[in-house]
């Protein structure tokens, strides 16, 4: 049996009271209630303060570059499609740096498992506005406020039909502990924006400007409406819904390809019997 | 006899088509064939031609001379008549071209109403021409007809007899109406020869390397290689992905090789711009990848379909930080289905990135060769799996051996974990600011195995005259030219070939005293199908030699045979002088 001792990993480096904190002890608790060991899974991360994460724990890790998570995790799944593969990311490397990236991933629809920490800041590069920092907000680099309009992940991830979206709240444990745990059950490309709190940087987007405004989306809610997933996606002021927002059944990527219809892809030995026949053929 | 044919039209006409049926013919017939093509970047119109030498000894570069030019267009009449030879052809409908030519050399044949007299379908013009250049030739027709069966059968038997009718029909037409025609053809008793390009030469060499995944953006000359897999993925059960950009090419290639596959990528110039940051991950978290380069004229989106050697230095220098490279730059197909083996197989036992650079004119042209010995083809497999990963008492992904080459287990496989970073990291993989972890990094992942890497090199080939008064040295896709060169000119000089494919680590001097030859010569050459001499720089950071003589190429196309040797005999005059 799989303890939360087994999870142990390295001291984290993050400020205290970090939001981080409790996406982490947050996600040891759903490995443990799931049974998942540390060997069964591998997380790929990027760079920011979401990217040291794995390090903080035990699994089998990719730590790689900013923005980069979903392609590399989008690799190692489809070379090994019977392992869990978790990206976890910054807003700053998911929704910024590596937006293409998750336009992409959720259009083929790979089973992989994104967690967000969304704490709309940079807090590596030293509080610079992110794409989900809000319209107005000022910083060293922002000093009339930000301009743009802040990214929805959230509209983003339904207008592309993603397979699962979600969002939690990192000072919620219990709430973002079932949420870690749906999404991995889910199968499908599963993105989960975590509002985490960064107690450094942003002064706005506090652990008690979000206490106020979350609320648990309503038990009898339909996850498979579209339309209301967009209305619910829509809420961002005196009311942000924390919960399952949309769901769909969409095929997996790794089902529709035929080379690993049987056997993961690791598990193959190369077959070079047919290359003579191959070879014929350039005759 | 060694004869030349070129073919000239529009984009769309069919005019690789014809190319590609002779060139098998031809092979099957047991010549040696050497063909390259030349084409814009547009789908339909412009001028495009497809060029095929063939002959009863090895040929293995383009003529400037042509002895049958067929035409389509009118362009191809401006642009190349004046290539036709002394005692050639050019064989022409005056139907397509609306215009009638009296000179000698002109043969109107016509392709479109013996297509429609004989299958009802104008489509089949093509097949006629093919079957005219048959008859000029007076080849039996057999070995086509039996090709024409094997690519039409799927399309019925209709189609098939039409394409039969067709090629009989211009084949009798030629034969009948040209006076002039006075071919001399020599016979061979060779066996059907393969006819292979540098692309399917490469996606071979991966297939045959136990690649299982190759993800890449498309992108001229490279997509090839990605097309041809995909042919296969199928059959050989391998992951084939087009990733969104070349940024995901690589790292998906990463992931991949990671978990515990063969994996590559492929791209040109500009996506491997894109790819550099990948490539420093790799260096980094030494994970294995091949990349398949094909160099095109930049900068910028250049010369998209055309041809240059301008990225050696780029790939040399291309990503931050220090680590180990292999950079293969094969000069034939033949090369290139083994130096890809060998790529896979280097990159994979010293965890480091692996290059394949190519270009465009090496990406197109066939060549004929005996078939491939697949038992030259290195398989081993350095991954620690199942068993053996389970039994280990203790692992770490970057421990720290007198090798430098850590244990690379296959996550998943035991209840030890695989652990790698971008950032700095221990024996474990984990992050860490010291200074005395990073030194002995260091020394693991670059002073430890770059003398093993290196002592896997190859010198580069020496070909012609042992005691060389001038020699011609070249790298990648001159090869074919530069040994023709030495042909034609070694029979009033004492000239030799130095060609080099494995080129980074560069050769050393141990195995072979490349040196020694350079330094013998009256006259050393450099030729390169580049502006500044990129590969002439690398000789001499590397050894000190300085080429005093260069010769550049740079429009975007290949060098010709007469064309070179003009330029080696001017070089040689001038030196003399």
């Amino acid at each position: 049996m799989v303890n939360l001792g087994d999870y142990k990993g390295q001291t984290p480096t993050w400020c205290m009271g970090c939001g981080n904190f409790g996406i982490l002890s947050a996600f040891k608790n759903a490995m443990v209630d799931l049974g998942i060991e540390p060997h069964q899974f591998t997380i790929v991360s990027g760079i920011g303060q979401a990217g040291k994460f794995p390090h903080y724990l035990k699994c089998n890790t990719f730590n790689g570059l900013h923005g980069r998570t979903l392609p590399v995790a989008t690799g190692i799944r489809l070379a090994n499609h019977e392992m869990l593969v978790i990206a976890v990311a910054g807003d700053g490397d998911c929704y910024g740096e590596g937006g293409n990236h998750l336009i992409h991933a959720i259009r083929r629809n790979i089973n992989v498992k994104l967690f967000v920490h969304n704490n709309q800041i940079y807090g590596l590069t030293k509080g610079q506005a992110s794409p989900t920092s809000m319209e107005g907000m000022r910083t060293k680099n922002q000093p009339f406020g930000v301009f743009s309009e802040q990214l929805n992940p959230i509209a983003l991830a339904i207008a592309l039909d993603c397979s699962f979206v979600a969002r939690s709240f990192a000072g919620d444990m219990e709430h973002l502990k079932g949420i870690i745990k749906e999404a991995i059950n889910h199968k499908g490309f599963s993105l989960v924006d975590i509002l985490q709190p960064c107690v450094t940087f942003n002064k706005i987007n506090t652990y008690e400007w979000y206490r106020k405004r979350v609320y648990h989306i309503e038990p009898e809610y339909n996850s498979s409406d579209k339309s209301e997933a967009f209305k619910k996606a829509a809420e961002w002021s005196d009311k942000i819904p924390i919960g399952i927002i949309y769901k769909n059944n969409r095929q997996i990527l790794e089902e529709r390809i035929s080379a690993i219809k049987d056997t993961t892809l690791v598990r193959q030995v190369p077959e070079l019997s047919k290359l003579q026949s191959t070879i014929k053929g350039f005759y | 006899m060694d004869y030349s044919i070129k073919i000239g039209g529009e984009a769309g006409q069919g005019i690789q088509t014809i190319g590609d049926t002779l060139a098998k013919v031809f092979s099957r017939y047991g010549f040696h064939v050497f063909t390259h093509q030349d084409y814009e970047s547009r789908i339909r119109g412009g001028h495009n031609f497809y060029q095929i030498r063939f002959s009863d000894a090895p040929v293995m570069s383009s003529r400037d001379k042509t002895d049958i030019l067929i035409v389509f267009d009118a362009d191809s009449l401006k642009f190349h008549e004046p290539e036709v030879s002394e005692d050639g052809h050019i064989i022409y409908d005056s139907a397509i071209l609306k215009q009638k030519y009296s000179k000698q050399k002109f043969l109107d044949i016509p392709f479109v109403d013996l297509a429609v007299q004989n299958s009802k379908n104008k489509i089949m013009a093509n097949t006629v021409a093919i079957g005219a250049v048959l008859g000029m030739f007076r080849l039996d027709l057999g070995i086509l007809f039996e090709l024409l069966k094997e690519t039409f059968s799927k399309k019925g038997e209709d189609i098939v007899k039409g394409n039969v009718a067709s090629a009989k029909a211009g084949y009798d037409f030629a034969k009948n109406n040209c006076s002039r025609c006075n071919f001399f053809i020599k016979k061979t008793n060779n066996k059907p020869f393969i006819l292979v390009n540098g692309i399917e030469a490469i996606a071979l060499g991966a297939i045959s390397s136990g690649c299982k995944f190759y993800s890449a953006y498309p992108m001229t000359p490279s997509t090839g290689i990605m097309n041809y897999i995909a042919d296969k993925e199928a059959e050989y059960n391998i992951i084939v992905e087009q990733a969104e950009d070349e940024i995901s090419a690589i790292n998906m290639a990463l992931g991949a090789s990671f978990a515990g596959v063969r994996s590559m990528t492929g791209t040109s110039g500009g996506g491997f711009a894109l790819m550099i940051e990948g490539l420093a991950l790799a260096g980094m978290t030494e994970t294995p990848v091949v990349i398949a380069l094909g160099q095109r004229p930049g900068p910028a989106t250049g010369f998209p379909t055309r041809t240059e050697q301008a990225e050696l230095q780029f790939v040399l220098n291309a990503a931050h930080g220090e680590f180990p490279r292999i950079i293969f730059a094969p000069g034939t197909p033949e090369q290139a289905f083994y130096l890809t083996n060998k790529a896979f197989d280097i990159s994979d036992k010293y965890q480091i990135p692996a290059f394949i650079l190519f270009d465009q004119y090496i990406a197109d042209c066939e060549w004929t060769f005996k078939e491939f010995d697949l038992k030259r083809i290195k398989y081993n497999d350095y991954r620690l799996r199942a068993d053996a990963f389970k039994s280990l008492k203790e692992y770490k992904r970057h421990a720290f051996t007198d090798s430098g080459i850590s244990p690379f287990g296959v996550p998943g496989d035991a209840k030890h974990l695989v652990v790698t970073d971008s950032d700095e990291h221990d024996e474990e993989g984990h992050i860490v600011e010291d200074a005395e972890t990073r030194i002995k990094m260091i020394h693991k992942r670059l002073f430890k195995k770059v003398p093993l890497i290196k002592n896997e090199i190859e010198p580069p080939l020496f070909y012609g005259n042992p005691e060389p008064e001038i020699v011609l040295v070249g790298w990648g896709s001159t090869y074919g030219i530069i040994m023709e060169s030495v042909d034609r000119i070694s029979k009033n000089k004492k000239i030799a070939m130095l060609h080099f494919s494995e080129i980074y680590p560069f050769p050393s001097i141990e195995k072979f005293d490349y040196l020694k030859i350079l330094n013998n010569a009256k006259i050393s050459i450099c030729i390169e199908n580049n502006a500044t001499g990129q590969f002439a720089k690398l000789v001499r950071t590397e050894t000190g030699f300085d080429f005093k003589n260069r010769i550049n190429k740079f429009d975007g196309r290949p060098f010709t045979l007469d064309g070179l040797v003009s330029d080696i005999n001017k070089k040689v005059v001038n030196t003399n002088g």
